[in-house]
C-alpha cells in the first residue's frame, strides 16, 4: 500500500519548467509585448528560454538605454515597462534609470541577473550587492530565494508597480534560481498585507473640497502627473469647464489639459509663466490634483501660495503635508476623486473677476523672446516651429535643461500622455533613448526627441536601434555647443565664470547619423530649419537634426533658487 | 522630541535594512532599535526610538513607514500608557573593599550578577532607558569597563486612562 501511495505522488509531481523559462511564461501571462534588455552571463539562462518562446526584445547598447526606453514606453502607454539586465555592472548600469522612473513614479519590472545563490557574498565574478543597491530607489526589490517563489513575487511585481503610486520595482534572480526546476506550484492571488493603497476618496472631504472651491473667488488647479497617471484628463477638463476654475500645471502634468485651453494659464514653478506663478501667489483656494509640490514648483516654501486653502489630492498619502501645509487632504485615485468631485452638486464659484485679471496678465506677460535674425536661430523658435510643423500632436521626449524648459514652455499638447522628460531625477540622455520606448509602444505616431547636445552624447549609442529597428524618431539637437542650464546659472550666480560648461569641440553629428545609416541634417538659419524639419517630419524615416541655436541665450522667466514665485526675473523684455 | 514607534513587519529578508535605511534616507535619528519575533509566524516586531523636530516631521516618518510593502503596521505609542523596557549589562571595577558597597546601590535597582571575577562584577539591569541612565550613573564612579544595551522594546498597556490625540492620519 504504502509504495502505491508513493507512486502516485511522484505522477503527479508535474514539472512546471526552469525558473527562466517560468519567467517567459508569466511575462506572457502578465501581456508584455516588449522587454528592453542586454544579456550577459547571469542571464544566460534566461536568454536562452527567452529564445526558445520569444517575446519581442530590444536590445539596447548599453543598460541605460534600455532601462530609459523603457521609461518612454511606459510614459506614453500606461503599460508596465519590462527592463532585463545582466548581474554587476549590467544592474548597476540601470540605476540611474531606476532613481529617475522612482522620482517619476513610472512603473517599471526591472529584472536583473545576480550570480548564484551558492556564491553570493563573495565577492564573485560580476557579482553587486544590488538589493542594497536600489533599496532606497525603488518602490519595492525582491531576491528570489527558492524558485517555487518565483511566480509569486512575478506576479507581485507587476501589481506593486503598476498600482497605487506607480514605481520601479527591481527582482534580482541569482542564476541557480533561473536554472532551478520547478515542480507543481499553487499559483497564488497576489496577497501582500502590507500594501492596501487607497484608491477612493473619503465622501466627507470630497464634500468639503467641493465647498471650498464653490465658495472660493479665485481658485485655481494645479494638475500634475497624477492625473495622467489616473488616465483623468477628459474628467479634469470636464471640471476645469463647468466649474470655470483656471488651471496651471507642473512639468510632469503638461498635457493633462490642452494646451491653447482658454482657461489654461501655462507651467508654473521656476520657469513658469508670469501669469501661472502669480495664480498661485493669489489665489485664495489650491486645488492640487496629483502634483507633489517639488521644490522646482514652489520655490521658497514661505512665500507659496500664502493667500490659498490648499486641497491636496494624491494617492500617496506620504505627499500630503510633506512640503505645504494642507488644509483639505484627500488620499485618492485622481481620477477617482475627480468623478467624486464632478458628482458634487454645487454652484459653480463666481470667478469672472479672477479671470479676467488672469488674462489681463496673460496679455500683459506673455511668454517671449527677442527674435534676431542675425544672431542666428533661437531655440523657441524651433520648438514653436515643431510646434506648428506636428500640430501640438506629437510625441515629444527631452533631457533636462535649456531645452526641456523651451521645450515645456512652447510645446503646447494638445492630447494627455505625449510628454516624455526627466522632471524629478533630472536625467541627462533621458530623451533619446525614451524616445525609442515611445515609439515602439505607439508605433503609428509621430515621435519628435528634443536634446541637448551634451544629454545626447550621453546615450547616443542607441542610434544603433534606429537604425535597426528603423523606428521614424526625429531627433532635433538643441545644439547650443554649451551645458546650457548650467552656463546659465553660472552666468546669472557665478559672475559669468563659464567653468566647464562651454564645449569647444564636437563630434559632426551628420556625420555620425550617416555612419548609423539615418538621415542627418544641420541648420543653421530659420529658413533652413522650416525646410529641413518640415521634410524630416513627414518622411517615416528616423532622421538626426543638428539644430544650431544662439549660444548665450538664457531660459524666462526664472524664480531664482531660494526665492518665492512672486519673485521673478525675466518676466518682460526691456 | 523622542518618540517611542513600534512597527509590525513581514519578516523577511532585508526588512530591517530597509526600515533603518528608509530613516537614513529621510534623515531620521534612529536613538535605539530592537527587533523580535512576534506572537505570529513570519511576523516580526521592530521598536524604535527616533528623536524628530515637530509634529510634521513625525507624521511623515509614520507615513513613509508604512508605505513600506513589507511594514503592516506602524504606531506611535510615545503618548500612551506603556510598558517599555531595555535591558542592560554593565561590567564594573569592583575590588573587595567596594563591594558591598555597590550591592546596596545595585538593589533598589533589582539588578543581579550575572558575572563575577575578582575585581570585576557584571550586572544586569531591566527597565525603562531612565532606570538604566540612573543605574549606570550610579556605578560610574566606580569604574564601569563596559556597558552594553538592548535597545527599547515596548507595548501599549491593555487599559488606557485617556485616548491619546491621534498624530497621524493614516
Amino acid at each position: 500500500m504504502g509504495v502505491n501511495v508513493e507512486v502516485r505522488e511522484v505522477v503527479e509531481q508535474k514539472l512546471k519548467g526552469s525558473g527562466a523559462e517560468i519567467l517567459i511564461q508569466s511575462l506572457k501571462e502578465q501581456g508584455v509585448e516588449v522587454i528592453f534588455g542586454y544579456p550577459g552571463g547571469a542571464v544566460l539562462p534566461i536568454y536562452d528560454a527567452l529564445h526558445r518562446n520569444p517575446i519581442r526584445h530590444v536590445l539596447a547598447r548599453h543598460e541605460q538605454g534600455a532601462i530609459h526606453a523603457a521609461e518612454g514606453y511606459a510614459r506614453v502607454s500606461g503599460k508596465t515597462g519590462v527592463v532585463l539586465a545582466t548581474s554587476g555592472p549590467g544592474a548597476t548600469n540601470l540605476v540611474t534609470g531606476i532613481a529617475d522612473a522612482m522620482l517619476d513614479s513610472l512603473p517599471l519590472v526591472v529584472f536583473t541577473g545576480q550570480v548564484a545563490s551558492t556564491v553570493i557574498g563573495t565577492d564573485a565574478f560580476q557579482e553587486a550587492d544590488i538589493i542594497g543597491i536600489t533599496q532606497p530607489i525603488t518602490k519595492h526589490n525582491y531576491q528570489v530565494k527558492n524558485v517555487e517563489d518565483f511566480p509569486r513575487i512575478i506576479k507581485e511585481a507587476f501589481y506593486i508597480a503598476s498600482t497605487g503610486r506607480p514605481g520601479p520595482v527591481v527582482v534580482d534572480i541569482p542564476k541557480d534560481i533561473s536554472n532551478g526546476l520547478l515542480m507543481n506550484y499553487v499559483d497564488e492571488e497576489v496577497n501582500l498585507p502590507g500594501y492596501q493603497p487607497t484608491t477612493q476618496p473619503n465622501y466627507l472631504q470630497i464634500q468639503k473640497a467641493a465647498l471650498a472651491i464653490s465658495n472660493s473667488r479665485k481658485p485655481l488647479i494645479l494638475a500634475g502627473a497624477g492625473v495622467l497617471a489616473a488616465k483623468a484628463a477628459s474628467e479634469l477638463r470636464e471640471f476645469v469647464e463647468r466649474h470655470n476654475v483656471p488651471i496651471t500645471n507642473t512639468l510632469l502634468g503638461l498635457g493633462s489639459i490642452d494646451g491653447n485651453h482658454n482657461l489654461f494659464l501655462g507651467m508654473a514653478g521656476m520657469h513658469g509663466t508670469y501669469t501661472a506663478n502669480t495664480a498661485i501667489c493669489e489665489c485664495d483656494v489650491l486645488l492640487n490634483i496629483g502634483a507633489r509640490f517639488d521644490d522646482r514648483l514652489t520655490g521658497n516654501l514661505a512665500h507659496f501660495a500664502p493667500n490659498a486653502k490648499v486641497i491636496h489630492i494624491d494617492i500617496d498619502p506620504a505627499e500630503i503635508g510633506k512640503n505645504v501645509p494642507t488644509a483639505i487632504p484627500i488620499v485618492a485615485d485622481a481620477g477617482e476623486a475627480l468623478r467624486a468631485l464632478l458628482n458634487q452638486d454645487i454652484e459653480s464659484p463666481d470667478t469672472a473677476e479672477w479671470l479676467a485679471s488672469l488674462a489681463a496678465n496673460k496679455t500683459e506677460y506673455p511668454l517671449q523672446y527677442k527674435a534676431d535674425k542675425e544672431r542666428g536661430i533661437l531655440p523657441q523658435q524651433a520648438i514653436e516651429l515643431i510646434h506648428r510643423l506636428t500640430g501640438g500632436d506629437a510625441i515629444v521626449t527631452t533631457d533636462v535643461g535649456q531645452h526641456q524648459m523651451w521645450a515645456a514652455q512652447y510645446y503646447k499638447f494638445n492630447h494627455p500622455h505625449n510628454w516624455v522628460t526627466s522632471g524629478g531625477l533630472g536625467t541627462m540622455g533621458f530623451g533619446f533613448p525614451a524616445a525609442i520606448g515611445a515609439q515602439l509602444a505607439r508605433p503609428d505616431e509621430k515621435v519628435i526627441s528634443i536634446v541637448g547636445d551634451a544629454g545626447f552624447q550621453m546615450t547616443l549609442q542607441e542610434l544603433s536601434l534606429l537604425q535597426e529597428l528603423r523606428l521614424p524618431v526625429k531627433v532635433v539637437i538643441m545644439n547650443n555647443q554649451s551645458l546650457g542650464m548650467v552656463r546659465q546659472w553660472q552666468e546669472t550666480f557665478y559672475e559669468e565664470r563659464y567653468s566647464q560648461s562651454l564645449i569647444h569641440v564636437q563630434p559632426d553629428f551628420v556625420k555620425m547619423a550617416e555612419a548609423y545609416d539615418i538621415a542627418g541634417y544641420k541648420v543653421e538659419t530659420m529658413e533652413q530649419a522650416e525646410a529641413v524639419f518640415k521634410e524630416a517630419f513627414e518622411s517615416n524615416e528616423p532622421c538626426l537634426i543638428d539644430c544650431r541655436t544662439v549660444q548665450m541665450e538664457n531660459v524666462y522667466p526664472m524664480v531664482a533658487p531660494g526665492k518665492g514665485l512672486n519673485e521673478m526675473i525675466g518676466v518682460k523684455n526691456e | 522630541m523622542k518618540r517611542v514607534i513600534t512597527t509590525t513587519v513581514i519578516n523577511q529578508s532585508g526588512v530591517l535594512n530597509r526600515v533603518t535605511g528608509l530613516l537614513m534616507k529621510r534623515q531620521f535619528n534612529i536613538e535605539s532599535i530592537s527587533v523580535g519575533h512576534t506572537e505570529q509566524p513570519g511576523m516580526s516586531k521592530m521598536t524604535f526610538v527616533v528623536n524628530v523636530e515637530d509634529a510634521g516631521k513625525l507624521e511623515q516618518l509614520l507615513k513613509q513607514l508604512q508605505k513600506q510593502i513589507d511594514v503592516i503596521k506602524v504606531n506611535d505609542i510615545t503618548d500612551k500608557a506603556m510598558v517599555m523596557r531595555e535591558l542592560a549589562i554593565v561590567k564594573v571595577v569592583s575590588p573587595p573593599a567596594v563591594r558591598n558597597e555597590l550591592y546596596a546601590i545595585v538593589e533598589p535597582f533589582r539588578a543581579t550578577v550575572v558575572d563575577m571575577s575578582k575585581n570585576v562584577t557584571t550586572f544586569q539591569v531591566a527597565g525603562d532607558p531612565e532606570k538604566i541612565e540612573a543605574f549606570i550613573d550610579l556605578m560610574r564612579p566606580y569604574g564601569i569597563k563596559e556597558v552594553t544595551r538592548t535597545g527599547v522594546s515596548a507595548f501599549v498597556r491593555e487599559t488606557q486612562k485617556t485616548p491619546a490625540a491621534q498624530l497621524s492620519i493614516l
